[in-house]
């Protein structure tokens, strides 16, 4: 066992973890952050996705370790100060852009990746994005108007 | 002016905030205090005999707690098959047993032989590797042809490897036969109903919680109807009384049926808490989902059309082998049968229809219910093969269809299988999709596509499903082992806010938000102030649970009935609180008034004296303001539509490439708009899934070859257009409360035809000789009909 | 997933030194690795990563090539070759997806030589040059067949010198599930000379084209692969595509990089 330290949704978070403990266990079991969800084993899906020092991050294909004094936010850490949606959030409740809600913590922080990286992007582009994520549920037709959405409110 | 609130308004859904902030409660998010892990030790190879299986090793291991093999559940009940379908010959189906661990065979690669129950998933795994298990190999069968001639038997009490040979009507064979042999003209066509997997995104959980104090287990899973589960598992397969036992289907991850069955994991870790005395937890990786979760379609079928010169359909024969996998799932026997064989006559007057369905068995995961069930089956060999006709006898697609249709004053039409279609207008939808599609630009764009190189096709079809199977005395004489009605409670509390316990189950539908919008319209109150309560025996009202698009046509029909209930008693309340007759209420805008009076009282004060009963007509009337109702439908609800897709074929590739999709679907009465537009895109994505890319292909010796998603090809974001759907045609279902159909599997139903329909209008264009592909009509599917 | 310990060293020479421990495996990015362990298809003893080895990452760009540090993940080389070296750039932006990108390092790719990657088809169409912390490694004489590269046990690269074309193309065609190479054509014109690189398609991992590399050194226009072909037998055939298919492939996607050229 070792011991990681990480800033976690701003918080500072320390716990002790295997080499083998993936940064996903670590935050679901280790921190009881249970919005990351798992929904495969070949780093496909993207429902695990969180962002390591900014980046958008599959967190079943990282282990802990790999996170050592990193930045992490989790969905968790998405919504206002007050506990209110935030921008990208309130986006996808507007345009319906999820049904089970599974995928849905991925796909708002590749969402967010995304406009961190690009503050207007096509059609196109959204859905090339979000190649990493797969959403079941709702075809991505909302997912996309939702992006498209957040996109317009951050601009504004 | 669209509504802000109640039955036609695009609310905003109250489920939305916990799933975007990570609050979502899934099964897997459930922790018990002192839980165990389990771990199934499965078979790798399709078909063997189990000779020895030794767990003295793995229950030394650290962390082992204990290890179960089939032989340590001796007494416990096998998986109960949930419809008993009789042969053309009056004889019931072969009924093979399905035990929670396998004894004696494996029958399936992912066949659970083993499972060793340990302090953490990893020791748990580690163990399960130390299980010594000796297997014959015996060969597997896979091909269904194979499997009736002879291959190896996957259950060798019963002689065969057939589990019904169906025929419907039977009285019609003869009929159809000579139609067809005197037909002007027959179009036939061999196709496959290709194999998939739901692969809803969150994968299987189940926990089991026994309290040996009051010996009572509570089972945690990811279901779409914990009350059939709570049934299947206590009375059929481990013997717990009701009230015993506790079924809660938490926030569920997508279903598309493949959580409807009761599947072998539950069974096991409820049994595996009450011996052990300690919470039990399975979560299924992706990989072990592939080999456990029930698969969908898998049909082979060949249709032959007898049409007249002109293009009306004359006759319908269709014989069909559909793959049951190696055990009976719950309600995989209904699905070839009743809810594929009745809708072969689909939006057309079609007079004769005869439908032959052999089931088979093979060593592969079993086959069950996914998205549409049976209908798209229908659906796809049925619009295929009119699409072939209508080129072979010249007639416009869209045309030939308009030939056939019934016609909206037809209704009801009672069809030659069976069915009795309540209400539709399928001219109209046809009218609507011609415009939305924009059908007429078609050409231009086919020129500007071959401008750069590209084939465009366009692919048209219709469809009818039939959902909220019912009624239960109807069904329970097809075969079904259970009722299908809804339930619903509808409590008032005293200060006039509502909940709503459903025994429906929402897992992605979105009823806490559409059935609030429901009773918000009845009682006049604002839907902030109504909530649902669903998935947890405890707290709902007996109910059949969410699969076929029943739950606003059943389950929302049940809360109608049940507040209809909590309406006339409040009358009677206020009633009694303004002094005059009960007959003489009027309730509106959640204000009670006596007709021809300005006496009114509120919502509110009439809630409160119900449970304040200090000025109340005790004598007469029971306090309190809740209400249950149970809804058994008189008939199906029959959603249709029409669908155009335009597809851009690369040749030297065989890449297909949607450009554009359309659909004009009729699902009567509309409660939430913008949520319907999200079921149909969801159910379109999947039809094009089926039709493009997906597929669960096994290799002769029964080993699943797209068992992840790094071969099994999920739609993804950029795989889809933006998708054109329209629902403002609508023909109210006559015979429901609200008028409402149904809309969660049309898209799945409506769009695999449509976009092979489009792929081989392409390659008829371009000249080549194709006038069928198999789906999933991948890249080198195509290439390879191309240039065969 | 099997237990393991885990090494985290901040030096080239740390990292190397844990590497000759028994049953030591480097893990760059993990994007492919870690899956492999989930599914216990590995069993290292001891797993060395390389996450915090800044002496791995990074990229150096000269009139003449592109130096990538191993550890540098297909994000960076997406951004940091963009202008100097588009062909390569876009490779790196088409590989999994973004969050894979962020993980997932050249280096890590090169040696894994996973048949259908990308980066293998770069460096052979390059020429590039595999440097490890002992020798250099010419493209031509590293990648030896499916996950077998000339790397010794304990030796690590440690950057990447990729020689920038004249001009030069990637085209991929996706394997409709995993999104890896079905085929993968890099061609790339130097002055003397074209190199056609093929990935995803052959039974032996990534190999030239060198009947296609002589008759576009001769004429370098898509006209000039008319006729010509590779060996269906050498293709790999799957649920994804029969030989004849990627046979097809393999021409198709050479003769659109050349016409992207």
């Amino acid at each position: 066992m070792a011991t990681v330290h990480m800033v976690v949704n701003g918080r500072e978070v320390s716990g002790e973890v295997e080499g083998r403990t993936l940064l996903s266990d670590f935050l679901r079991n280790g921190l009881k952050l249970t919005g990351t969800h798992i929904g495969c084993d070949t780093s496909q899906c993207g429902a695990c996705v969180v962002h390591v020092n900014g980046k958008a991050i599959k967190s079943c294909t990282m282990f802990a370790l790999e996170a050592s004094d990193s930045t992490v936010t989790t969905i968790e850490g998405m919504a206002n100060e007050d506990g209110s949606l935030g921008i990208v959030q309130q986006a996808f409740q507007d345009h319906h852009g999820l049904q089970c809600g599974f995928c849905t913590p991925g796909m708002v922080m590749s969402a967010a990746a995304l406009l961190s990286e690009n503050l207007t992007p096509g059609e196109a582009e959204i859905r090339d994005y979000l190649e990493g994520n797969i959403c079941r549920c709702t075809g991505y037709q909302n997912i996309v108007k939702a992006i498209q959405g957040a996109a317009e409110e951050l601009a504004a | 002016m669209p509504r802000d609130q109640g039955i036609g308004a695009s609310s905003a859904r109250r489920e939305d905030v916990r799933f975007l902030t990570g609050n979502g409660r899934y099964t897997d998010d459930f922790n018990v205090h002192g839980q165990k892990y389990v771990h199934f030790l499965r078979s790798d190879v399709a078909h063997g005999r189990i000779r020895s299986v030794n767990t003295l090793a793995a229950a030394a291991m650290p962390g082992v707690i204990a290890v179960f093999t089939g032989e340590d559940l001796e007494g416990i009940g096998g998986l109960p098959c949930g419809w008993l379908v009789t042969d053309r010959h009056g004889e019931p189906m072969n009924e093979p047993g399905h035990p929670v661990l396998a004894v004696g065979k494996v029958r399936h690669v992912g066949d659970p032989i083993a499972a060793v129950v340990a302090d953490s998933v990893a020791e748990a795994s580690d163990a399960a590797e130390a299980i010594e298990v000796d297997i014959e190999e015996l060969p597997a069968v896979i091909n269904m042809a194979a499997a009736l001639e002879g291959g190896s038997l996957v259950h060798d009490e019963i002689g065969t490897n057939l589990c019904y040979d169906w025929g419907f009507v039977e009285d019609s064979r003869e009929a159809v036969d000579a139609a067809i042999a005197e037909a002007e003209h027959v179009t036939s066509l061999e196709l496959v109903n290709n194999r998939l997997v739901a692969n809803a995104m969150e994968p299987r959980v189940a926990l089991g919680d026994y309290n040996a104090s009051n010996d009572e287990s509570t089972l945690y899973t990811t279901s779409q109807n914990p009350h059939v589960i709570r049934l299947l598992m206590g009375a059929f397969v481990l013997q717990i009384p009701e009230h015993k036992l506790r079924v809660v289907a938490p926030d569920v991850g997508g279903g598309f049926g493949s959580k409807i069955f009761h599947y072998a994991e539950e069974a096991f870790c409820t049994l595996a808490s009450r011996r052990l005395r300690v919470p039990v937890k399975w979560t299924a990786s992706r990989s072990e989902a592939f080999v456990t979760d029930a698969h969908g379609r898998d049909h082979v079928t060949k249709i032959d059309l007898a049409l007249s010169k002109d293009g009306k359909f004359k006759a319908i024969r269709t014989s069909t082998l559909a793959n049951l996998g190696a055990y009976l799932s719950t309600f995989s026997t209904s699905v070839p049968t009743w809810l594929h064989g009745t809708l072969m006559a689909g939006n057309y007057t079609t007079p004769l229809v005869y439908v032959n369905v052999r089931a088979v068995f093979t060593n592969t995961v079993p086959v069950d219910a996914y998205r549409g069930a049976g209908r798209p089956e229908a659906t796809f060999q049925l619009e295929r093969v009119i699409d072939k006709a209508a080129r072979e006898l010249g007639i416009d697609p869209v045309e030939i269809r308009r030939r056939n249709f019934v016609q909206p004053d037809q209704f009801p039409y009672a069809t030659p299988v069976a069915l009795e279609y309540d209400t539709g207008n399928y001219p109209a939808t046809m009218d609507k999709l011609v415009e939305i599609a924009d059908l007429d630009g078609f050409a231009a764009r086919a020129e500007e596509s071959a401008s750069r190189g590209r084939l465009r096709g366009l692919g048209v079809n219709c469809y009818i499903e039939a959902c909220g199977i019912a009624p239960s005395n109807l069904v329970g004489q097809l075969g079904a082992r259970a009722g299908l009605y809804e339930s619903a409670t509808v409590r008032v509390n005293a200060t006039g806010s509502v909940t709503v316990m459903t025994g429906c189950h929402s897992h992605g539908q979105s009823h806490e938000t559409t059935f609030p919008q429901v009773v918000s319209d009845m009682l006049g109150i604002d839907e902030g102030q109504i909530n649902v309560l669903h998935g947890d025996t405890a707290n709902a009202p007996m109910g059949m649970g969410t699969y076929g698009s029943r739950s606003i046509a059943v389950g929302g029909s049940a809360i109608v009935r049940a507040t209809e209930k909590i309406v006339a008693k409040a009358k009677r309340i206020a009633a009694h609180l303004m002094e005059a007759s009960a007959d003489d209420i009027e309730f509106a805008d959640g204000v009670f008034s006596v007709a021809g009076t300005d006496k009114s009282v509120a919502w509110g004060d009439v809630c409160l004296t119900a449970y304040v009963p200090h000025n109340y007509p005790l004598d007469k009337l029971e306090p309190g303001l809740e209400e249950t109702a149970f809804y058994d439908p008189a008939n199906f609800t029959f959603p249709a539509g029409a669908y155009a897709c335009e597809v851009e074929v690369d040749t030297d590739t065989g890449a297909v490439e949607i450009c554009s999709f359309a659909a004009a679907d009729d699902f009567g009465n509309v409660i939430n708009p913008m949520i319907v537009d999200g079921q149909v895109h969801g159910g379109i994505a999947q039809g094009v899934g089926q039709a493009l890319r997906e597929h669960a292909i096994y290799d002769s010796n029964g080993q699943l070859l797209t068992g992840s998603y790094m071969d099994y090809a999920m739609p993804r974001a950029d795989d889809l257009p933006s998708l054109v759907v329209d629902h403002s045609c609508q023909t109210p279902c006559t015979h429901n409360p609200l008028g409402v159909k149904g809309c969660g599997e049309a898209g799945a139903i409506g769009s695999p035809p449509t976009v092979v329909n489009a792929v081989i209008d392409a390659l008829q264009r371009g000249g080549y000789d194709v006038d069928h592909i198999d789906m999933p009509l991948s890249p080198s599917r195509v290439w390879e009909a191309i240039n065969g | 997933m099997y237990s393991f310990e885990f090494e985290r060293p901040t030096t080239i020479d740390d990292a190397v030194a844990a590497l000759s421990r028994s049953g030591a495996q480097v893990i760059a990015g993990g994007q492919t690795l870690i899956p492999t362990l989930k599914n216990r298809l590995a069993s290292p003893d001891v797993l060395v990563s390389l996450g915090a080895i800044s002496e791995l990452r990074g990229i150096s760009v000269s009139s003449g090539s592109v130096v990538v540090g191993a550890a540098t993940t297909h994000a960076e080389v997406a951004h940091s070759a963009a202008e100097a070296f588009p062909a390569l750039s876009g490779l790196a932006n088409n590989i999994g997806d973004p969050a894979v990108r962020n993980r997932g390092t050249v280096g890590g790719s090169i040696a894994n030589n996973d048949p259908s990657a990308c980066y293998p088809a770069a460096a052979l169409a390059t020429g590039a040059t595999i440097i490890t912390n002992s020798r250099r490694i010419a493209a031509d004489d590293f990648f030896l067949g499916i996950f077998e590269t000339a790397l010794d046990e304990d030796e690590l690269i440690t950057s990447v010198e990729f020689p920038i074309p004249a001009a030069a193309n990637y085209q991929k065609f996706e394997q409709p599930a995993s999104r890896f190479a079905l085929v993968g054509a890099f061609v790339s014109r130097f002055d003397t000379c074209v190199r056609v690189a093929i990935t995803g398609a052959a039974d032996s991992g990534v190999f030239r084209w060198s009947e296609a590399e002589k008759a576009l050194t001769a004429s370098f226009s898509p006209d000039s692969l008319a006729g010509l072909s590779v060996e269906a037998d050498d293709m790999i055939s799957d649920v994804h595509g029969s030989q004849a298919y990627r046979t097809n492939l393999v021409a198709v996607m050479t003769r659109r990089a050349v016409a992207a050229c």
